[in-house]
């Protein structure tokens, strides 16, 4: 028989779903183009872009299925992601999610190391969500994509769009050439603080030609696609320690795609070498688990799935029952159908909380 | 038991895979090599339509640097996760943790001898009577 841990539908509905992790991919190559000035269109078609990694316009690791996607997922005019119809019919629709956010990790200015180029990139990927995401679907909401090694423009394109209530979050690299916390990026904090929009942050890949892991370049697909939790950690560390989160108080930040069950662990860990090593870093006035449970907010997906699914659970109480955000990473291969991700029974009003409860909270949605 | 003809078997190619409903219920309907198969059409670990799937294979090893393609096409992939699931079982092959633990076995490793996973989904009996595919629903 099958195991099944939930009825398939209705109680949906009743959740009023928020997906804070959806990825719209472009069509064609060429498909930024209507939002980018004649100079850049003629420099991707003379340069090309996507100059931080080695292997342009490939991916270096071969990935679970379809590059990364859903078997299921692909239509027929290009990859998939790239339809709006198809996203209705196979996710929004059936699943009855009342909002979805977009993460544009596709190209888009995070990975140019050409400056200029990089901002223009930023410009139009976030004009192409309005114009083919968020206006003709409004259950959408878009996350401002931002040239994060280019700060002043990064803080221009958070401007352009702050009093916009479809742009909900900044979406920055999580491979920057500095480390995440460095000051370099802190005018891009403020003006995220500024404008009361949280900062997303979605590991994508092996941007930056920076390995993967601290030890080097893994061997395998599996052991590549760990590497999301050792990056998010770093993430966290960063801006802790570096004082970000000391310097900007009121910064909200989603982990999105890291992981979470290993946060306890790190915020133990730190908060056990805090004692002896704050006079290196005099700046942080609080734990860092402090700082952890003030600033951060964590996306469900992917999940472990423990044999005792109860692990899960006793995870989330160190993080907070109200930190927890539901993401499903339509339309990637790891995909999660909010009815089995947890392996675990949650009572009405922590399902409520974590399927679209804590994103409303977070994001201001109504 | 009630008897379903789901498909016509002169229009049903080798190795398609199809999404057929009969009483109520939605069911991935798989022709291999002249046999049918058919299993529940919903993966029991994260709810997908296995029908979306595609033929799967597994790999045998005797140890790093081995490999040896078996049971080539007797296993339906999800097109989500890749979980895998036996057609004529519905038992899941897919637990990584059991599989590399055999794959340091000396010896060569009849498929039926492998750790089968933690989730089965639900088989159907299917015959052909005649040109017409027939499922048994409970």
């Amino acid at each position: 028989m099958n195991t099944q841990l939930r009825p398939e539908s209705g109680e949906n509905t009743r959740l009023r779903l928020v997906d804070c992790d959806i990825h719209p991919a472009q069509r064609t190559a060429g498909a930024l183009y209507p939002y980018l000035e004649r100079r850049w269109v003629d420099h991707l078609e003379s340069f090309g872009t996507h100059i931080r990694q080695a292997l342009v316009g490939q991916l270096a690791y071969p990935r679970m299925s379809d590059g990364g996607m859903r078997v299921d997922a692909k239509p027929e005019d290009g990859p998939a992601g790239s339809s709006l119809e198809l996203m209705r019919e196979q996710h929004l629709d059936p699943l009855g999610i009342e909002i979805g956010h977009l993460i544009a990790l596709g190209r888009g200015g995070m990975e140019e190391r050409n400056p200029e180029l990089s901002a223009a990139m930023a410009r139009a990927v976030n004009d192409w969500q309005l114009a083919e995401w968020l206006e003709p679907e409004p259950r959408l909401r878009g996350g401002i994509v931002v040239p994060q090694d280019v700060p002043e423009k990064a803080v221009a394109e958070i401007e352009r769009h702050a009093d916009d209530p479809r742009f909900v979050q900044v979406i920055m690299s999580t491979r920057p050439n500095e480390t995440i916390g460095a000051r370099k990026y802190w005018p891009i904090y403020r003006a995220a603080e500024a404008a009361g929009l949280p900062v997303g942050l979605h590991p994508a890949g092996y941007s930056s030609g920076k390995p993967s892991t601290g030890g080097g370049w893994p061997s395998f697909y599996f052991q590549e696609h760990y590497t999301f939790v050792p990056g998010s950690q770093a993430l966290v560390t960063s801006l802790v320690i570096e004082g970000v989160l000391e310097a900007f108080p009121r910064l909200k930040v989603a982990i999105i795609e890291g992981g979470f069950s290993w946060a306890p662990a790190l915020g133990w860990r730190m908060d056990r070498h805090f004692d002896t090593f704050r006079k290196e870093v005099p700046h942080l006035k609080m734990k860092p688990s402090e700082y952890m449970k003030r600033h951060f907010w964590w996306a469900t997906q992917p999940m472990e799935e423990p044999k005792n699914g109860r692990h899960v659970e006793e995870v989330i109480d160190w993080i907070g029952w109200d930190r927890i955000l539901y993401s499903s990473d339509y339309p990637h291969w790891d995909y999660d159908n909010p009815n089995f991700i947890f392996k675990f029974p949650l009572d009405p009003e922590r399902r409520a909380a974590v399927f679209g409860g804590n994103a409303r909270a977070l994001y201001g949605h109504a | 038991m009630t008897r379903h003809v789901v498909a016509e078997a002169s229009d049903f190619a080798d190795r398609e895979i199809r999404r057929v409903e009969a009483g109520g219920k939605a069911i991935a309907l798989v022709r291999v090599d002249g046999a049918f198969f058919a299993l529940l059409d919903r993966c029991p670990h994260g709810g997908a339509a296995l029908s979306g799937g595609r033929l799967a294979h597994q790999v045998e090893s005797s140890g790093p640097g081995d490999y040896r393609i078996c049971r080539r096409d007797e296993m339906l992939r999800c097109p989500w996760h890749g979980w895998e699931y036996d057609l004529k079982t519905g038992q899941s092959w897919s637990d990584p943790k059991s599989t590399r633990t055999r794959a340091f076995a000396a010896e060569n490793v009849a498929g039926d001898e492998l750790v089968k996973g933690p989730y089965v989904a639900e088989t159907i009996p299917v015959t052909v009577e005649g040109d017409y595919v027939v499922v048994e629903l409970p």
